[in-house]
């Protein structure tokens, strides 16, 4: 190597801002080289043409009306989640107890629907089951925020063991509850009756939990960047410190914004069991709770980005189990494919962030 | 010098990948508009029927590979062709089976099939939705209360394939016991199940009660995972019943874990879902399970024909329902092959009743409000929770002629007695 230049061929540089177009170029480039990725693996392992295996994932999740509408429920549900996820985040609170704070609220909610049905009319009953979910939601979330404002404890620890003490709380209820005895399930609440059910909007038994969110994601995003609250919990993140010295009281702004989050995943909870399963099961909120971790930080915890960060996620996970039913692969060659098309989402950030410089050409690797 | 090349290497695959990706874009978008119609279009020349099935899991877990072979073995028997069925995996006991089986209905199939006790009531939901399409689901326990001309339960007589199944295990004991092993009272057996629900129940005491007609001495432990599919915990189930002191081990849970440990610990075991002599050559005796392609085939075949499908439908021993795997000779005692199928034709001609109330007897803490004996502990009457309700209430009557009449009142089993000899370690789930 030439000896009067030490200089490595090539380091990494921190970007200053890019301009958005070019972010997004890097972002579309990555999608492509992900599903060029995709392609390969696929034509290599199972001799199946990509190009079906793509259209296949399309047909998955938009083939039908009916596909459409589940599409865009699930979107809400995870949606819900991440919003949920979101303010705390912003306030750097690393809070993945999302998965538990929905428990709750489902827990609650069924508890509601099967403890109170015959005791009160339907319409307040369903209100019972709201404020039972929200503040089942928001005690869950409130109870690491207080340790953690009090004692300073660890909110990611707390927050992750809060998780499987819910689980473990549904395991409880659900042999209790169980129908038929020994059976470990308790199958649809009040299916004859449909007492406790949430209401359909228009006959359309999908649109009530995306009116829902929609709502809520307005409320956020509002909350988020026009509220005194708001600015509150950027100050929080930015520096406890500089929101101590110009009077932040960091420890209610901590417990306020959690019992917030709790509240939406308790709502999210009440969606689930009330709006769509009608039942309660250990496994009902389907790791949303963590994929919320990953949509709300690949919107930059903006909620209207989260809103196309949730549908990419969704459409490929129905994609995903369309490619298993309509190749007849295993249900983990999907899961490949989503991995693979993550990876290099989430690594584009990387050179949206940073580039390579080398040593003599100015050399753009995008 | 290495990592610049290393470096350089990931860049030129960096830019390659973007060089074609750019070319390669549109094609992508092209996709939907060019496969679209192929994959709409019906075959020609099949009849006008198309058959939804609907998995909990794929083919890794042996109940569900149960399924999927028995669907795939019905529809070659029936020329179906593969246009003419489809597979939906993985579909949770939740809204999803209700989703899954009404996109079945829109993408036009006239029979729906759920093999997961937890799918019903979702079947049921989606069977409202839809009256002209007919909803079958293995394992339940509605369709008889439920009035839906177009939703149907079906089970199988296993209690007889359990039995069967227990006599290969009694002559193992027997064997054993000759050999001077163990003494004759100390011939006990070990299961491992999931649920304390009947179908678990029905299926070891069924099990036991064959392993007692030709073993008298033999006791049984039961333990429950809390779990249909749970390796580890059903391993270490096993291995807490064999440092128990039980010389024979048999399961009703879905995975390997209860062979594998018996396999590791040289302990016989008889299966359940299918043949573990693969993984288990030394110590899988024999294993029982329900065929489910005589339901299948006919089910379709009614609805050809323009039939009703039976609301309970119990599959036996004659409609090839109910199988045994071949016997393992490394393992079974001598003549076992022998003992069965003798059993069996008793079973079959009605000889001999499985739930005979003379071979059994209930006592103790055991006995309830429900249950009636005799002086000897013979159950006399029982009422069973045969229309599945959330306070269990004993509705129906099932000892009739000294028999417990199982799977005779709806298809799913109810034999729920705990019967003397068993001793349960763990109730809690």
């Amino acid at each position: 190597m030439n000896k009067q230049n030490n200089e490595p061929l090539a380091h990494i540089v921190k970007r200053a801002a890019l301009p958005w177009y070019r972010a997004w170029g890097i972002r579309l480039l990555a999608i492509v080289a992900a599903l060029l990725v995709c392609a390969l693996v696929t034509t290599v392992t199972t001799g199946e043409n990509p190009v079906s295996v793509y259209a296949a994932m399309i047909k998955g999740a938009f083939g039908t009306a009916r596909k459409s509408w589940i599409t865009f429920q699930n979107v809400a549900i995870l949606l819900c989640i991440s919003l949920a996820v979101t303010p705390a985040f912003r306030m750097r609170f690393w809070n993945i107890g999302a998965e538990g704070q929905t428990l709750a609220g489902c827990l609650a909610t069924a508890a509601v629907m099967i403890c109170l049905s015959d005791k009160m009319s339907n319409a307040m009953l369903i209100v019972t089951m709201t404020v039972a979910a929200v503040a089942a939601g928001a005690l869950w979330g409130f109870i690491p925020a207080f340790f953690k404002a009090r004692w300073n404890t660890n909110e990611t620890l707390f927050t992750l063991m809060m998780n499987y003490v819910a689980t473990q709380l549904v395991a409880y209820f659900v042999i209790v509850w169980e129908v038929p005895k020994g059976a470990g399930q308790i199958g649809i609440i009040n299916q004859s009756t449909e007492l406790g059910w949430l209401p359909q909007l228009g006959g359309n038994k999908y649109l009530l939990s995306i009116v829902v969110v929609a709502i809520v994601t307005a409320a956020v995003y509002i909350y988020l960047n026009y509220s005194k609250h708001g600015y509150e919990i950027a100050v929080v993140g930015e520096s406890e410190r500089t929101a101590s010295y110009v009077g932040i009281k960091v420890d209610r702004v901590i417990m306020r914004t959690m019992i917030l989050s709790g509240a939406i995943c308790g709502l999210a909870g009440l969606l689930l069991v009330g709006g769509i399963n009608h039942t309660v099961t250990t496994t009902i909120a389907g790791g949303r709770g963590f994929t919320a971790v990953l949509v709300s930080w690949l919107a930059k915890f903006n909620p209207v980005i989260m809103i196309f960060t949730s549908l990419l996620l969704v459409f490929l996970e129905r994609g995903a189990d369309e490619i298993s039913t309509a190749f007849g692969l295993n249900h983990s060659f999907s899961d490949i494919l989503t991995g693979i098309i993550l990876f290099f989402i989430i690594g584009c950030e990387f050179f949206i962030n940073y580039k390579i410089s080398f040593r003599k050409a100015a050399r753009k690797e995008d | 010098m290495k990592k610049i090349v290393a470096l350089l290497m990931a860049l030129c695959m960096v830019f390659a990948l973007c060089a074609c990706g750019e070319s390669a874009a549109p094609a992508a978008t092209e996709a939907p508009a060019a496969d679209a119609p192929a994959a709409d279009a019906p075959a020609a020349d099949a009849p006008a029927m198309k058959v939804g099935f609907i998995f909990l899991h794929d083919e890794n877990s042996t109940y569900d590979l149960n399924f999927m072979n028995a669907a795939k073995e019905a529809c070659a028997n029936l020329g179906f062709s593969e246009e003419q069925f489809i597979f939906r995996t993985n579909i949770p006991e939740g809204q999803e089976c209700y989703d899954a089986a009404c996109e079945l209905a829109d993408a036009g199939c006239t029979v729906i099939f759920a093999d997961s006790f937890g799918h019903e009531d979702y079947m049921i939901q989606a069977a409202k939705e839809f009256p002209e399409v007919q909803f079958c689901h293995a394992t339940g326990t509605k369709a008889h209360t439920e009035g839906l001309d177009n939703f149907h339960n079906a089970f199988a007589s296993i209690y007889e394939g359990r039995y069967l199944a227990g006599v290969a295990a009694g002559l193992k004991l027997n064997e054993m016991i000759e050999a001077g092993q163990f003494t004759a009272d100390e011939a006990k057996i070990g299961y491992v199940g999931a649920y304390t629900y009947a179908e678990v129940v029905s299926g070891y005491t069924s099990f036991f009660l064959g392993a007692r007609s030709v073993c008298p001495t033999a006791t049984m432990e039961v333990t429950f995972t809390g779990s249909w599919y749970d390796e580890t915990v059903e391993k270490e189930a096993a291995n807490k019943l064999i440092a128990n002191g039980c010389k024979l081990i048999s399961q009703h849970a879905d995975s390997m874990g209860a062979p594998t440990a018996c396999e590791t610990a040289g302990v016989p075991n008889v299966s359940y879902n299918g043949s573990t002599e693969a993984a288990c050559p030394n110590t899988f005796i024999v294993s029982s399970r329900i065929n489910w392609a005589p339901y299948y085939e006919y089910v379709i075949n009614a609805v050809l024909a323009g039939e009703a499908v039976d609301t309970d439908w119990t599959g036996t021993l004659a409609t090839e329902s109910v199988l045994l795997t071949d016997v393992n000779e490394k393992a079974a005692a001598a003549g076992t092959a022998d003992a069965i199928a003798d059993a069996k034709a008793k079973l079959e001609s009605g000889d001999l009743n499985v739930f005979d109330t003379a071979t059994f007897t209930v006592s103790g803490d055991n006995l309830n409000d429900n249950i009636k004996v005799d002086a000897d502990g013979h159950v006399t009457s029982y009422m069973a929770d045969v229309d599945t309700d959330a306070a269990y209430t004993g509705d129906t009557e099932v000892v009739e002629n000294g028999v417990f009449q199982e799977s005779k009142f709806r298809s799913a089993p109810y034999f729920d007695l705990k019967i003397d000899g068993i001793t349960l370690l763990d109730t809690a789930f």
